[in-house]
């Protein structure tokens, strides 16, 4: 009863020169939100495929609700959901049927599929659409059929890649609503997103992962403190007065000042006092006679974790993994 | 699964790898694929005008130049095994776009997630795409009865050379279900359909008789899967030609194909990762 929904040793997966995981390890307690946060090419979607049986792991080991994701793969995909990044639905079928094919093919039985196919479409507020051809649906539906899809067979564990990507603003609150709820079941939750705030909301633990590394692990609180609270952002007007704000700015918050010369952008973590901190830019820089097109007071974004803890952009990451992942998965050496 | 969690249900325990439930998957997905056809009927539409178009120009356009010393019949009768033979073969086509469409939304993803038997999505395919050969089959000789084709043999051996058309279109459409596995793109599927089909077709006896080709084209013309499994069908339907090979070399041909590409291309599901 004990034992983590989830266990992931060791893991690794290559695909020819591209080290998509690069020795993970990670742990994720029942019935909770684990989320794995990193930008495209971490290894986020390489490592939900191997949990979700569709890739083959070229060393470590994985273990999730208790199966082997490679000896037991059979067994573990009557226990599991998943949610791709697309939304997989057949267009051409209605939201019912889509529901209903899947209830078939996990081996629920016609009736059963029937009744979950009902159930989730009114949960999901898509039974006034339920017999409507899924490609009359807006995006946010289709996610939501999606995500419904994999829930027919209640899954003990639901993997979630990057379930709000592409989604409006609207879209995007409504299915975070709909995760959250999830989790009060005893369902365990997998999800990978490239958003801080989306791992913040939804997640009980969060691993930032980048280059195939974990490279930190903790709740929501604990990675925010680590960058610090807030952010004061500057963005200078002439790029030959960059050394002399960055001067000005040196020792004002609790952490160096990032520098991204092609932007003219200036960051400096600031902790909890962002306000005081605030003037005291303002009277600097103009004291310094320095221009500035732009100057925000922010919350942490994913950039300034990864700025934090790798001291790289999220967008610098080493491999450019979504490329790199779709043709090494092309060539995927293993046998599912 | 602890105490607390009363209200969760038990996990099912369900057997997956049962002959019911394989044959189950297979059904559902060919449904499912069926369902496409009845709700786009314009997929239909297109690939029944392209076989009618084709009747119509031969019989009425090229027909009268196209000399045939041997056979005993009007040349629409010569015509029709090869429009059913074409008909199947660009049909089973539409196996590997389907399958490359799959892939490409994330529905093959779905798929390989479930419970489900792991053959159950090509075998489903490729069945799904008979039934729709079947259907045009049917319209195909509907056509060709208004425009003068008559079945001179009877209806045992005009029902086996339906059974043995269909055959061919399920075995090249595993030919197409690993083309479509192994490009991933359904624009570049169907162009690279071409590719492959249309010296298989046009240089056949699917049109002509082998006697007006030139000496080296004959060579292939003769051993081509199409025109052997074109003269047994016109040997099932009309009575000629005669010869017992035909009909041995397109068997030959379905199982060959079959043997080769049913394993390489679930080998290619398999791994399309």
């Amino acid at each position: 009863m004990a034992e983590p929904a989830i266990i992931v040793h060791g893991l690794k997966k290559y695909f020819g020169e591209v080290r998509a995981l690069d020795g993970v390890d990670i742990e994720v307690t029942r019935g909770t939100v684990f989320g794995l946060l990193g930008p495209n090419g971490a290894g986020k979607t390489t490592m939900v495929r191997i949990l979700a049986t569709l890739l083959p792991p070229d060393d470590g080991e994985a273990r999730v609700a208790g199966y082997d994701v490679v000896k037991e793969a059979a067994t573990l995909r009557s226990v599991i959901g998943l949610t791709g990044q697309y939304a997989a639905v057949d267009e051409h079928l209605t939201g019912r049927e889509n529901l209903e094919l899947v209830g078939v093919l996990n081996h629920i039985g016609k009736p059963e599929s029937r009744k979950r196919a009902v159930e989730l479409l009114e949960r999901f507020d898509l039974i006034e659409a339920a017999d409507r051809q899924a490609k009359t649906y807006s995006g946010g539906m289709r996610r939501r059929l999606d995500l419904a899809a994999s829930l027919v067979a209640n899954p003990q564990v639901l993997f979630l890649d990057e379930p709000t990507t592409g989604l409006d603003p609207r879209g995007r609150m409504q299915l975070w609503g709909i995760i959250r709820e999830l989790v009060q079941e005893e369902t365990t939750l997998l999800l990978t997103t490239q958003y801080l705030e989306e791992a913040d909301v939804l997640s009980d633990r969060i691993a930032v992962i980048d280059g195939g590394h974990v490279i930190a692990e903790g709740t929501p609180d604990e990675l925010k403190s680590r960058v610090g609270g807030e952010v004061i952002e500057v963005v200078v007007a002439d790029p030959s007065q960059l050394e002399v704000a960055v001067a000005q700015l040196s020792g004002l918050g609790t952490g160096a000042p990032h520098v991204d010369e092609i932007t003219r952008r200036i960051t400096v973590p600031v902790g909890e006092h962002g306000g005081h901190v605030l003037a005291e830019t303002v009277r600097r820089l103009d004291q310094a006679g320095v221009e500035f097109t732009d100057l925000a007071l922010r919350r942490p974004t994913l950039d300034d974790v990864f700025m934090t803890l790798t001291g790289h952009a999220a967008e610098e990451a080493p491999a450019n993994g979504q490329a790199a992942a779709a043709r090494g998965g092309r060539r995927g050496r293993g046998r599912a | 699964m602890s105490a607390i969690d009363v209200e969760a249900p038990a996990p099912p325990v369900v057997h997956h790898g049962t002959v019911a439930n394989t044959v189950s998957d297979i059904l559902a997905v060919t449904k499912r694929n069926l369902i496409r056809y009845v709700r786009v009927p314009s997929l239909l539409v297109f690939s029944t005008i392209q076989p009618v178009m084709f009747v119509l120009l031969f019989r009425y356009v090229f027909g009268n130049a196209i000399r045939l010393p041997f056979f005993p019949y009007p040349y629409v009768d010569y015509l029709m095994p090869g429009i059913f033979i074409q008909t199947v073969i660009f049909g089973s086509t539409q196996t590997g776009v389907g399958l490359a469409e799959d892939l490409t939304k994330g529905m093959v993803d779905r798929f390989r997630s479930l419970p489900m038997a792991r053959s159950a999505v090509l075998a489903g395919r490729t069945l799904s795409d008979t039934v729709r050969n079947a259907f045009v089959v049917l319209l195909m000789t509907i056509v060709g009865y208004l425009v003068g084709f008559r079945i001179h043999t009877s209806i045992v051996p005009a029902v086996a050379g339906v059974v043995l058309a269909l055959a061919f279109g399920l075995a090249f459409s595993w030919i197409s279900a690993w083309i479509g596995l192994a490009v991933r793109d359904v624009e570049s599927t169907q162009a690279a359909s071409f590719v492959w089909i249309f010296p298989l077709v046009f240089a056949s006896t699917a049109f002509v008789s082998a006697s007006s080709l030139p000496g080296w084209l004959q060579a292939w013309a003769k051993i081509n899967p199409v025109s052997v499994t074109v003269d047994s069908l016109r040997a099932l339907l009309e009575g000629w030609p005669s010869q017992a090979y035909h009909l041995w070399a397109s068997i030959g041909w379905v199982v060959g194909i079959l043997v080769v590409f049913v394993p390489l291309s679930v080998n290619k599901y398999r791994r399309s990762v």
